[in-house]
């Protein structure tokens, strides 16, 4: 029976390696260290090296085992695939709370989550470790000679008026790959209609769609993009080799911001190197002590003292409305056929 | 000696326990009710959230063409996580066809189609409330049942049971102490009255034989009516036998008299020294008899009229100087010198006889004691708005620790042996005082050859 069971992991271990899509696989700490935390991200890996590399110092023995892969995937690899992960970290939020909803995650209790204000703790399953926000980022090449918009409005006002100027050189999330995008897209159209009028504009414009924030900052420096927009600013603002040809707008008519969380999976093999990380994660977030290996941006402000224009997404079953099949289906569909105009 | 009756335990603990177990009886029931409706109050606005969610999700429902659509609206869902962090699960289904949300959550079978049906049943590991409305459509001609199931985990509902029934056992418990301060009082004030009266029968005098008079609780009317005949009977009981004491004292002392006249006529006839010796031994137990029962008599006299005390201006001096006269020809047998010292105007208001009884008694007490050709003052005066008359002689003084055993009766000091005396005569002289408010001071004289007594008068 038990070798039964044995086989029956392997072949699902087997058959998942294959099927949910990695965008990169790295290894940290000891050749032989012992224990392995494996780590599922959306992040992109450099952002958390430093941060990784104390933890590690901290804790000889341990060697992390980090998969990078999108928010979609990240999904797929722990639900359908049962892969051995300890922790999952992600940026859409909604795919979280619905990981823990639907009980794929463990509970965790410490001093480091008693740091972690209220709004960003959810039943003491998911825990916000950043606060970012939806940006537009822009070309200032591009915008030469126009005044760089302030606000959704403004933008489509400039983008009306100059279309020879912007075709095809509009982005934004592709919602169907990037679980992030679709999360900053469906909050936009439940907050303000402009959104739609702003993806009519995108759409006339050959928008194009990215899988990342990171290709598309990459595209604006180049000049290949003029316009990205709900991009997340801390990525843009953390490139400083390109700070002088870009410019990252946070939209004065409303910023969306949404919380970067981490989740303790539920069938965690190296469950205590996963709570440790998990609280070192936190301890830097939330804690006094500015670490400087730390790569967010630190807001220790609560949602209601940011400015008006700051939208906090809020952890909670809400976020589970737009992941429904029929919501997500209807979504996608309306807003494939507003961007995607032949 | 006062024997001390059984107990049977004290009433006010009876009380107190009494009350005290009702007030425990009274707190768990408190506690009890407040922790069931909590607990329906908790479930039923889990229930109303639900039903809202559940409405609302139900109302997006639509039919378009040949489908159906469901739009959940965002607050749907959102407004389950407003209330607390609990889990979240949905279904939508059409006939027995899942459209969307979790295809395994259970549906409740319902009675009826527009009535809501609640169950909680266990779902993903954990118990979770589950609640199920519906509504017909028609799609292409035919009826369809739209179901929408809503579910949540109970975590929330319980910590806010856990909360109330904190706060009903901290209620009840504060209750209670309430309850048991109030019963302790309840009880001390029950049984004060009680008390008092304890305290006002043992503080009298022995003398004090009247009934009590203040104003009883009802309950101890039948108590305090018995021990009032109760002291009645002791007083008639008690006059009487003073009457005795007196009666016989007065029957004794007319026929000593007799006798000692005749033992002094036989005194004088005869010749030979043993017999004349033995006839003043005989002559002096008579007047020890008959002094005896004089001041035995002088005593129930005291006694019966400080009872009845009458009240009229007494001039002290008047009263001394009346005094000395009388007992100047008892002294001079013995040549002793009788000083007065009276002033004027030193009125009181009592009772004539008793005092002059008392003043007597000490008077006739140093002459007793005082061996021959010494001298006694008397003094009357007023000290610190108080009258006083003080008599001292030179008969040798108190004994070195004056007690207050002196003035018990019978008792006499130790000096007094070979003198005729009964010892009554402090003890008439104290009650005397004391029966005007006064008070008697014993002292010896300054050179210390003489006792002092001094009767103050209000």
């Amino acid at each position: 029976m038990r070798h039964f069971v044995f086989s029956l992991i392997a072949l699902v271990w087997a058959s998942a390696a294959a099927a949910f899509e990695v965008e990169g696989s790295y290894r940290f700490g000891p050749e032989n260290g012992v224990r392995e935390l494996r780590i599922i991200s959306t992040a992109d890996v450099e952002i958390l090296v430093p941060l990784m590399e104390l933890f590690l110092k901290q804790h000889p023995g341990l060697a992390i085992d980090y998969t990078a892969a999108s928010s979609g995937e990240l999904v797929t690899a722990i639900v359908d695939e049962q892969a051995p992960f300890d922790v999952a970290l992600s940026s859409a939020m909604d795919l979280q709370i619905k990981l823990a909803n639907d009980g794929f995650s463990a509970e965790h209790r410490s001093d480091a989550t008693d740091l972690v204000p209220e709004w960003g703790n959810w039943r003491n399953h998911v825990f916000a470790f950043s606060q970012e926000e939806a940006s537009i980022v822009v070309s200032l090449e591009a915008f030469e000679g126009l005044e760089v918009p302030r606000d959704r409005l403004a933008l489509i006002n400039v983008l009306r008026k100059h279309p020879e100027r912007f075709n095809g050189k509009v982005a934004t999330y592709d919602l169907a790959r990037s679980g992030t995008g679709y999360l900053f897209a469906t909050q936009d159209a439940r907050t303000t209609e402009t959104y739609w009028r702003l993806m009519e504009v995108m759409g006339s414009l050959d928008a194009q769609l990215y899988c990342c924030s990171g290709d598309m900052i990459n595209a604006v420096s180049r000049g290949e993009i003029a316009v990205a927009y709900n991009v997340l600013g801390s990525y843009a603002r953390a490139r400083k080799d390109i700070a002088d040809r870009i410019e990252v707008i946070d939209p004065a008519d409303f910023t969306s911001t949404m919380l970067r969380t981490a989740i303790l999976l539920q069938n965690a093999q190296e469950e205590k190197g996963a709570r440790d990380f998990i609280d070192y994660l936190l301890q830097s977030a939330w804690g006094d002590d500015n670490l400087e290996a730390y790569p967010f941006r630190k807001w220790h402000l609560e949602p209601a003292e940011t400015t008006a224009a700051m939208r906090p997404i809020r952890l909670g079953p809400g976020l589970l409305v737009f992941l429904d099949g029929l919501k997500r289906k209807r979504f996608l569909a309306e807003w494939f056929d507003a961007v995607q105009q032949e | 000696m006062t024997e001390i009756p059984a107990s049977t335990g004290s009433i006010r603990r009876r009380l107190t326990i009494q009350l005290m177990t009702g007030a425990a009886g009274l707190a768990a029931l408190l506690f009890l009710v407040v922790l069931n409706i909590a607990r329906d109050l908790a479930e039923s606005s889990q229930d109303n959230v639900l039903f809202a969610s559940a409405t609302a999700i139900l109302e997006s429902v639509s039919v378009q063409g040949d489908d159906i659509l469901a739009d959940i609206p965002y607050g749907a869902l959102s407004m389950l996580g407003n209330v607390s962090d609990d889990r979240v699960f949905y279904r939508i289904s059409a006939g027995s066809e899942v459209l969307t949300g979790y295809g395994d959550l259970p549906v409740v079978e319902k009675q009826r189609v527009d009535v809501p049906a609640f169950q909680t049943a266990p779902y993903k590991g954990e118990d979770v409330r589950i609640v199920s409305v519906s509504r017909r459509l028609s799609l292409a001609a035919r009826v369809v049942e739209v179901t929408v199931t809503v579910a949540q985990t109970r975590t929330g509902q319980q910590r806010a049971i856990a909360r109330m029934s904190q706060i009903a056992a901290l209620s009840g418990a504060g209750f209670f102490l309430v309850a048991v301060i109030l019963a302790v009082l309840t009880a001390q004030s029950s049984i004060r009255p009680l008390n008092r009266l304890a305290v006002s029968v043992s503080r009298r005098g022995p003398k004090d034989m009247r009934p009590v008079a203040g104003p009883v609780p009802s309950e101890m009317i039948p108590l305090v009516t018995s021990l009032n005949r109760f002291m009645a009977r002791l007083k008639t009981s008690l006059a009487r036998s003073e009457d005795f004491i007196a009666e016989a004292a007065h029957r004794v002392r007319t026929p000593l008299a007799t006798v000692r006249t005749q033992a002094e006529v036989v005194l004088r006839r005869v010749d030979r020294d043993e017999n004349r010796q033995s006839l003043r031994e005989m002559i002096r137990a008579i007047d020890e008899s008959s002094r005896a029962a004089g001041q035995l008599l002088d005593h129930a006299m005291v006694t019966f009229r400080t009872d009845h005390l009458e009240r009229e201006d007494i001039n002290l001096g008047d009263l001394a100087a009346d005094l000395v006269e009388r007992l100047t020809p008892v002294a001079e047998l013995k040549d002793i010198h009788l000083n007065a010292q009276l002033a004027e105007n030193t009125q009181i208001t009592g009772d004539a006889i008793l005092v002059q009884n008392a003043v007597r008694n000490i008077l006739d007490n140093s002459i007793k004691y005082s061996p021959e050709d010494r001298n006694v003052w008397v003094e009357v005066g007023t000290e610190d708005g108080q009258s006083f008359v003080r008599i001292s002689d030179q008969a040798g003084g108190f004994p070195d620790t004056i007690t207050s055993a002196l003035t018990e009766r019978f008792a006499r000091g130790a000096n007094s042996e070979g003198t005729v005396g009964s010892g009554l005569g402090l003890t008439i002289a104290k009650e005397v005082v004391e029966a005007h408010g006064g008070h008697l001071e014993l002292s010896n004289t300054e050179e210390g050859t003489g006792a002092c007594v001094t009767l103050y008068f209000p």
